[in-house]
C-alpha cells in the first residue's frame, strides 16, 4: 500500500475496494466510514464528503462563545493565539465537570452558528475543522469553501456518549470562565457526521428533502 | 387545618431532583425514544437515535450528564394554601437546592448574573421560578431542566384572530422549521395558544412539563397535537437535522381563555432530553 495516500485511500487499499472502487462509490453518492487523525490538512478534507461518518483521533481544541470573544481580542492586539491554529480542530462545546478520575464531564456539541461571526477569521488563519451542531451561515460556508475546510456535526445531546472518547482533558486557557475555557483534548475514535465538505455541500439542506412528505 | 412543612425539606427535595433529573429521563421520554430508534427509516437517523439509547444508558450506569448542558432549572411550585413554611423562606430554600443539587452533582453551571454583563454566577442559580396557589395542603415541585439549544430556537406569535387555526398550524411548522437542527431533534414541542403575551409563553412551558404519551384532555386539541405531530414528522428533518422520519416525539398544547382582539401562540421548543420531575410533599 503506498505510504503517501491519503487516509481514505489509504482505507480503500486496505478494505480492497481501490481508488476505483471509491471513485465509483462517490460518483453514486455513497457515503462511507472514515478513520482520521489530526492534525486535519488540506489532504484530509479533500477526500471528506457530505454524509460521511468519521472518527476522529488526536488532539482537539475546545472553544465557545466566551472563547471565541477572547481569541479575536487576541487577534486584535496582534498577539499570538493560545493554541496552534494551523490545521486545527475546534470542537464548539462545555463540558460538565469531571468527576473523581475521569478526563471530563458530558461532553456534546454547543450550537455552531453563536461562532458564526468568529469562524470565518480563525479559518482564513488556517483552522481547518469545525465541530458543532446546526446551521451555518453562508459567511461561514464560503471561508470552508475558500480554505479547504470542513464542518462536522457530532451528535447533540450525546454528551455521556461522546465524553467515552475523550481520554486526556488539559486546559489551555481562560480558566476563569468555568465551561467556557480552551482545553486541548485527546480523543480517540471521536464519532462526527460531515455536514459541510470543503467544496460546501450542505448535508442539513439535502437530507431533510429526501424525508419530506409534505 | 395548617400542615407545617420545613423549607430544609424542600431545599432537600430540590437538590435531589436537580441530580435526578440530570441524569435519569422520565419513563415516557425514554420509551418514545425506543419506540421512534425501531420506527425510524433513515439509516443514518436510526444509527443516531441508537446512539441516543446508549447515551442514556451510560449517563445513568457511569453516573455522566445525559447533556452538558444541564439547563437553567425551571420550577414550578404549586403551593397549597393550607401550607405553612416553617425555617426560612421559601424562594431562598429552592435556590438553595438549586445550588446544592448543581454543585454536588457535578452539573454544568449555565447561568450568568446579568444578560448584559454576563458573569457566570458559578453555582447556576438563580433558577426560574413560577408559583402557583392550589387547594390542599400540598405542595407539588415540578423541576425541568432547560437547555439552550432548543430554548433559543423558541418563538411566540402575536396573532390575528382572524388567522384562526390554520393561523395557529402555521406558526408551530414555521417555528420548528426554524429550528431544525439547532434544538437537537427529536424534539418535543410545547405549544400555548391564548392567554396574554407571558400567559403564553408559560402556558407552552408548562405543555413541556406534561408528559409526552398524555395528550390533551380537549378533544379537538388532542387532534391538533396529532395533526401537529404528523406534519412535524413529514417536515424530513429527522435525529440531530440529518435528514429523517423522527422530527418531533410529541407536540403538547395548552390552551387558555384570551381576549376578543388577540390570538398568541407560543412554541417553546425543546430538544430530546426533555427533562422534568415531579415530587409532591
Ligand atoms: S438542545 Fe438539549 S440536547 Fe441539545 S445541547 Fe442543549 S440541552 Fe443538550
Amino acid at each position: 500500500m503506498p505510504a503517501e495516500l491519503p487516509y481514505a485511500e489509504k482505507e480503500a487499499f486496505a478494505n480492497g475496494r481501490g481508488i476505483l472502487g471509491i471513485m465509483i462509490e462517490r460518483t453514486a453518492g455513497i457515503t462511507m466510514d472514515q478513520y482520521i487523525t489530526t492534525p486535519i490538512t488540506a489532504e484530509t478534507t479533500k477526500n471528506l464528503h457530505v454524509g460521511d461518518y468519521v472518527y476522529i483521533s488526536g488532539t482537539i481544541y475546545v472553544a465557545r462563545d466566551a472563547a471565541h470573544k477572547r481569541l479575536m481580542e487576541v487577534l486584535e492586539r496582534e498577539e499570538p493565539l493560545p493554541f496552534p491554529i494551523q490545521d486545527a480542530a475546534i470542537y464548539y462545546m462545555g463540558p460538565s465537570p469531571a468527576r473523581e478520575g475521569r478526563p471530563i464531564g458530558s461532553a456534546g456539541p454547543t450550537t455552531a452558528s453563536r461562532m458564526d461571526k468568529y469562524a470565518p477569521r480563525l479559518l482564513d488563519l488556517g483552522q481547518k475543522a469545525m465541530i458543532g451542531k446546526g446551521k451555518r451561515s453562508q459567511e461561514v460556508v464560503d471561508a470552508i469553501v475558500r480554505n479547504q475546510a470542513v464542518y462536522f456535526a457530532a451528535v447533540g445531546g450525546a454528551g455521556a456518549l461522546l465524553s467515552k472518547c475523550i481520554q486526556k482533558s488539559d486546559l489551555v486557557c481562560y480558566g476563569d470562565l468555568g465551561a467556557e475555557a480552551i482545553l486541548r483534548l485527546e480523543v480517540k475514535d471521536f464519532p462526527v457526521i460531515v455536514v459541510i465538505d470543503c467544496q460546501g455541500n450542505n448535508l442539513y439542506e439535502t437530507a431533510s428533502k429526501e424525508y419530506a412528505v409534505l | 387545618m395548617i400542615r407545617t412543612i420545613s423549607t430544609e425539606e424542600i431545599t432537600k427535595n430540590i437538590k435531589e431532583m436537580c441530580i435526578e433529573a440530570n441524569y435519569y429521563l422520565s419513563g415516557d421520554m425514554r420509551e418514545a425514544l425506543d419506540r421512534a430508534a425501531e420506527g425510524e427509516q433513515a439509516p443514518l437517523g436510526k444509527k443516531i437515535l441508537g446512539q441516543l439509547q446508549e447515551n442514556l444508558k451510560i449517563a445513568g450506569e457511569e453516573m455522566i450528564p445525559i447533556c452538558q448542558d444541564t439547563g437553567m432549572a425551571v420550577i414550578f411550585a404549586e403551593i397549597g394554601q393550607d401550607v405553612h413554611f416553617e425555617g426560612g423562606f421559601l424562594e431562598d430554600a429552592i435556590q438553595e437546592g438549586v445550588r446544592q443539587g448543581y454543585t454536588e452533582g457535578f452539573l454544568r453551571k449555565s447561568v450568568v448574573g446579568d444578560p448584559i454583563i454576563r458573569e457566570n454566577t458559578r453555582d447556576n442559580t438563580p433558577a426560574v421560578i413560577h408559583y402557583q396557589m392550589a387547594k390542599g395542603d400540598k405542595v407539588k415541585l415540578t423541576l425541568a431542566p432547560k437547555g439552550f439549544g432548543s430554548e433559543n430556537m423558541s418563538r411566540i406569535f402575536m396573532l390575528k384572530p382572524a388567522d384562526g387555526i390554520e393561523g395557529v398550524k402555521n406558526a408551530i411548522l414555521t417555528a420548528v422549521k426554524d429550528a431544525g437542527p439547532n434544538a437537537c431533534p427529536p424534539m418535543v414541542v410545547g405549544v400555548g395558544i391564548g392567554g396574554t403575551f407571558e400567559k403564553c409563553a408559560l402556558l407552552a412551558k408548562q405543555a413541556l412539563a406534561r408528559p409526552v404519551n398524555e395528550p390533551s384532555p380537549i378533544p379537538y386539541i388532542q387532534e391538533l397535537e396529532a395533526e401537529m405531530l404528523r406534519k412535524i414528522n413529514g417536515l424530513g428533518i429527522g435525529p440531530g437535522g440529518l435528514g429523517g422520519t423522527t422530527t418531533a416525539f410529541a407536540v403538547n398544547i395548552n390552551t387558555y381563555a384570551t381576549h376578543i382582539a388577540g390570538l398568541p401562540v407560543a412554541v417553546n421548543i425543546c430538544c430530546h432530553v426533555n427533562r422534568h420531575v415531579a415530587r409532591e410533599i
